[in-house]
Parts: structure tokens; sequence; C-alpha cells
């Protein structure tokens, strides 16, 4: 055990392996000293396994409906109680977790790519290029982002596919803006210029050694973004253009219990404990992931 | 006589350089300003740009979305050509401009009337409601910051760090709907939702629109009770919201300055912890705060939307998700513009306020 660690936090490692697992390992190593950033880890590692194993974990049906065990209070059987259709809150809840998944997954893989070339290219190439572009970019930002997704979702029309294009379209400016901002500390240094030496195209340089040193701040980036991606997917769907019934889509689902808040709580309040959990596991994990990659960005954001 | 020449001239190039040097400085900031004009006005083409892109592109067929989809063809043809859809996209999006220049922002479907109207009648509503969250928050926010800051790693410190997570972390409809349920159906502590009590409705003559303002110029003051009663609740939680951000913003700003070196200086001389904080580390950043408010107050504007519709509040926010539910699209872009636009605004005011008040930006 003892030569394994000191084999991960060799100072000067002998094969590219040996140095990514040593940096793993000092990175999970320094998450787990930040208590706050471990019960992230912890609360998204829970709602990952949780989406996979969700048939297991549920312990009924999540579409099926029972009108003669409507509106159940919280008990032995029905862990959140029952909605209006008699359907059992926990096991939407769980299969929820599926859609929440998803959604922070595609936002993440459409948005930050797109975000990450723009930025990248931006700042690689500078003078008009970069004007125009980051013209738009600043456009994009001044802009209301939850607004902006209603009515491109109005437009597209409701539902889950369209909602995540909307979201994902309102929320890649800010990654090309500090893209951009990476690119322009080493634009300039010397190992990028000997690179270009050795006749590699602008496309090499970018794809093979400019986006790969911009992934760090931007993990950090999407990370603390996520909470705000559920938010804005959970307030869709509870506005009715999100995710369309059956769905168990936490938004909709809070949007269902509006009506019994006063006399069965518990419909409404249970998905948005849900929601809350899960978007704080995503700030912790930020943070952390931020005091641990990005020490020099400090609290501001 | 030389010498004097010599001097005459000597004076006039001095003063023609001095001349010269107040048109260079007033150049200068003449080109600041411009330059910031033109951002300000390519924001707003750039916000005009968008809603046109999302009016008339990225549906499949605007036409349809307006005649419905079982209209004759003659009356198909009639309203493609009467919406400007024969013409090529730039010379609809310059009359789109023009239009919308002018003041006319369409005819709302589901209401019947002009959209600029609607607007106008909805806005005071939701301002108030903001206005009124942005100062809870500011009244809240710097304090609480300032002291974590003060106690750094203390329990209290600890709070407030979760509590400003939680206003990223927390859905805005869910919270209303929480505090409907606990503060207005079990504490009864607050009002219900509307703006005011049924039977005071259409008591005050709205010169404002602002029921807070208009109560007082009618002289009710049990209307401006009862005005204050509802808006209590869905402004507390605008308020958290932008007391969360504050508080965040405010404690790293004060991390920041209670680190310099000035502080120290200031610490070692014997300045009492009260000066310290409050005369040495919080005056610097006023300037930095004055920006986070602004963002703050129109992120406000912003959240509304979300909880407008469970306090039944008839701001913006509430016409917007109606508008939104029977696909009226003019509604949506009008209102989309117009929160855009106040946004852009407040974003791009408080730009300028950092430039003009901080002298290292100048």
């Amino acid at each position: 055990m003892a030569n394994v660690r000191s084999w991960l936090i060799d100072d000067s490692p002998s094969s590219r392996l040996q140095a990514r697992l040593g940096r793993a390992y000092r990175i999970s190593g320094a998450l787990s000293r930040n208590p706050l950033a471990a019960i992230g880890a912890v609360i998204i590692l829970i709602l990952i396994l949780t989406a996979i194993f969700a048939p297991w974990i549920a312990t009924h049906d999540p579409l099926k409906q029972d009108l003669t065990q409507r509106l159940l209070r919280p008990s032995g059987i029905n862990w959140m109680g029952t909605d209006e259709l008699g359907r059992d809150i926990w096991s939407r809840v769980v299969y929820g977790a599926r859609i929440t998944l998803v959604i922070v997954v595609l936002v993440a893989v459409l948005a930050a790519p797109a975000g990450l070339v723009i930025g990248a290219v931006a700042g690689y190439f500078g003078g008009w290029i970069d004007r125009i572009l980051m013209g738009i970019t600043d456009i994009f930002l001044s802009m209301p982002k939850l607004i902006l997704a209603l009515a491109l979702v109005a437009a597209l029309g409701p539902g889950i596919e369209n909602a995540i294009i909307a979201i994902a379209i309102t929320s890649w400016p800010g990654y090309a803006r500090i893209a951009r901002a990476e690119t322009l500390t080493f634009k300039n240094s010397e190992f990028i210029a000997a690179i270009r030496l050795q006749g590699a195209s602008s496309l090499r340089v970018i794809l093979g050694h400019v986006l790969p040193l911009c992934t760090s701040s931007m993990i950090v980036r999407v990370t603390l973004d996520m909470a705000g991606i559920i938010l804005t997917a959970a307030g869709l769907g509870f506005i009715g253009l999100g995710a369309q019934p059956p769905l168990p889509e936490w938004g909709a689902m809070i949007a269902r219990g509006r009506s019994f808040i006063l006399d069965q709580w518990w419909v409404a309040t249970m998905p948005g404990f849900a929601i809350i959990i899960v978007s704080l596991g995503f700030c912790f994990l930020g943070d952390g992931l931020r005091d641990v990659l990005d020490p020099k960005s400090g609290e501001q954001r | 006589m030389a010498f004097e020449s010599e001097t005459l001239a000597d004076i006039a190039t001095k003063s023609v350089k001095r001349r010269s040097f107040r048109k260079s400085r007033s150049a200068r900031l003449l080109l600041g300003l411009s330059g910031f004009i033109v951002s300000v006005l390519l924001t707003f083409l750039g916000l005009l740009a968008i809603t046109f892109f999302i009016g008339r592109v990225v549906p499949i067929d605007p036409v349809l979305a307006v005649v419905g989809d079982r209209a004759p063809r003659a009356v198909y043809e009639a309203a493609r050509i009467q919406m400007g859809l024969d013409q090529p996209a730039p010379i609809q999006f310059i009359r789109y401009v023009q239009s919308i220049l002018s003041g006319d922002l369409g005819t709302s479907v589901s209401t019947g009337k002009l959209v600029l109207d609607d607007l106008k009648r909805v806005f005071p509503a939701t301002l108030e409601m903001a206005t009124l969250g942005i100062i809870i928050g500011v009244l809240l926010g710097v304090p609480m910051g300032v002291y974590a800051a003060s106690r750094r790693g203390s329990l209290v410190d600890q709070i407030i760090r979760v509590v400003g997570l939680l206003g990223y972390a927390v859905p805005a409809f869910w919270l209303g709907l929480v505090g409907l349920a606990v503060f207005y159906a079990r504490l009864k502590w607050v009002a219900g939702p509307g703006r005011l009590d049924i039977f005071y409705d259409g008591l005050v003559q709205p010169v404002t629109g602002i029921v807070l303002i208009d109560s007082l110029l009618a002289g009710e003051t049990e209307i401006f009770v009862n005005a204050l009663w509802h808006l209590a609740l869905p402004a507390s939680v605008l308020g958290f919201f932008s007391l969360a951000y504050i508080a965040r913003m405010t404690r790293s700003f004060m991390l920041d300055q209670l680190s310099q070196e000035y502080v120290t200086t200031a610490r070692v001389k014997g300045v009492s912890e009260r000066l310290v904080i409050w005369r040495h580390a919080f005056r610097p950043i006023l300037v930095p705060l004055i920006t986070v408010i602004g963002l703050s107050y129109a992120g406000l504007l912003e959240g509304s939307v979300m909880i407008e519709t469970i306090f039944s509040w008839p701001g913006i926010g509430n016409y917007l998700t109606v508008a939104l539910l029977n696909a009226d699209m003019s509604a949506v872009l009008g209102a989309t513009l117009v929160i855009g636009a106040v946004f852009i605004a407040i974003n791009k005011l408080s730009d300028v306020l950092y430039r003009v008040l901080d002298p290292r930006a100048r």
C-alpha cells in the first residue's frame, strides 16, 4: 500500500499514466479534506447510483395510478406519500433522478464544448475574429438567461428535448468567456511557439494543446453551473414547458402538487427537497473543485 | 522687443499646448463615452436580433402559428404577405426593428389588446415587488456578509455561507409555495395571493401603478397597509435570493480587503476593530458592491417570472407565463424584449457607475 502511494505521489513520474493517476490521487485527497466538497461528491454519487438503479430503489411503479390510494400521507408503505392519482411520490422522485441527470449531462455536453471552441478560437486568433465572436458572446451574456430559455421553448414547443436545447443555447457564453481568458494567458508562451515552429496547423494547436489546458477551469465552471441548469429545467417543467406528464420530472411534480399545497403539503414539497439536495451537492462539489483546481479565482464567480 | 516677442510666442505655444492637452483629454472621454453608447446600442440590437430569430426563424412555420393549420390557402398566402414573410430575411429584420422602435409590439392573442399597453399595465406590479425585494436583500445581505467575513470560520460564518449557497440551490417557485403554506395558511402572518384584498380592489386610482405609492398619494393608509401585507411574502422570497447573492459577494470582497496590508497597518496602529471593518475595509468595497446590487436587481426582475404565478401577482411574469402557455408569441416576445431591455439597462448602468466611482477604472 505504501508502495502504491509513493508511486502515485512521485515527483518525477516515468509515464503519462503515472502522472495522470498521481494528479487524480492528489485532487481526490484535497477534495476529501474539504468537508463540503466531500459531501457534494457523495450527493452526486448517490444521484448517479439512484438514476442507474432506479428500478431497484423505487418501491412502486412510478407511473401506476391507483385512485383508491390518492393523496395519502407519508407512511411506511409510501415513504413520501402519494399524489392526486395515487402514484407513489418516493418512486417518482427516484425515477426523476434519471431525468435530471439526463438534462444536466446533455446540457453540459452541448454547451461546454461549443463555448470552449468559440472562446479558444477567439482568443487564439485575436483580431476581428475575436471581436466578432466576443461581441456575440457579450450580447448573449447580458441577456436574462431564464427569459431567453422560456421564449425559445415557447417557439420550439414544449418538451424535454426542446428544454435541453434552450438551456444549452443560453449557457454557452459563460464557457466561451473563460476559454478565451485561459487561451490568452498561454497563447504567447514558449511551448505553443515550439509546436507552431514544428509546423503544426492552427487546428492542431487549438485541439491538441489549447483546449486541454482549458478543461480544468471548464470543469469547475460546469459543476458550479449545474445547480442553475437544474433550477432552470425544473422551472420550465413547473411552468409546463419542460418535461411533459406523465414523466416524473421534479419541477412538473411540484406544479401538480401546487393545488394541494395547503392540505397535502408533501405532494409539492418532496420533489423540491430532491432539487435542493442535488443542486446543493453540485454547488459544494464545484466550490471544492475550484479550490483544488483553480485556486486563483477565489470566492468570486 | 525681440525678447518680448519671444515670450509672446512662447506663451502662445504654451497655451496652444495646454488647449490641445485639454482637448485630447475631453476627446478621450468623448471617445470612451461614444464607445460605451455603441456597445449599448449593439447589445440592444442583439436583443432585437434574438427576439426576431425566436419569433420568425425558430418556429417551423410562423404563418401557421397565426392562422392555424386548417386555414384555406388564400388566407395563408394573405397572412404570409401581410407578415412580410415573402421578403428576404434582412429586410424582414429591418422592418421588425422599425416596428419595434415605433412602439408596435403586436397584439396579444390572449388579451386581445396591444402588447405595449398590456406591458405598461403589468410592469409596475413587478417593479414594486422586485424593488422591495432588493431593499430586503441589501439591508440584510450586506451586514451578513460583513459579519461573516469579520468572524471567518466561525459557526455564524458557516451558516451564512450555506445560506448563500442555498440561494443557488432552492427553486424560487418552490420557496414561494412553501412560504404560502407556512406563513399564510398555517401561521397567518401574511396575506394570501394577489396585490390587495378583494374589497380594496379598484378603490385606488392608479397613478404610478405602484399600489404602495398610489395608496399614499390618495391618503388611504388602510390600503397601504393591506398592500404591504400582500407584498411581504413575495418580496421576502425574492429578497432571500438577492440576500444570498449579496451576502456571498460582500463576504468575499471583505475577506479580500481584510487581508490587505493597510488593514494590518491600521490594526497595528491600534484602530478599533469596528473602525477597521467599517471605515478601512468596507469603504473600498462599496464600488464593486454597487455592481453586485445592480446585477441582483436585474436578476430579481427575471426571478419574479417564476413566482408571480404562485402569488397571482398581476405583473410581467404572470403575463409572460399566461402568454407562454397560450403560445401567444407577440406577447411572449414583447415581454422578453421589455425584461431583456431593463436587464441590459441595469447591467450597463451599474457598469458606468463602477467606472465613474472607481478611480482606478477611469
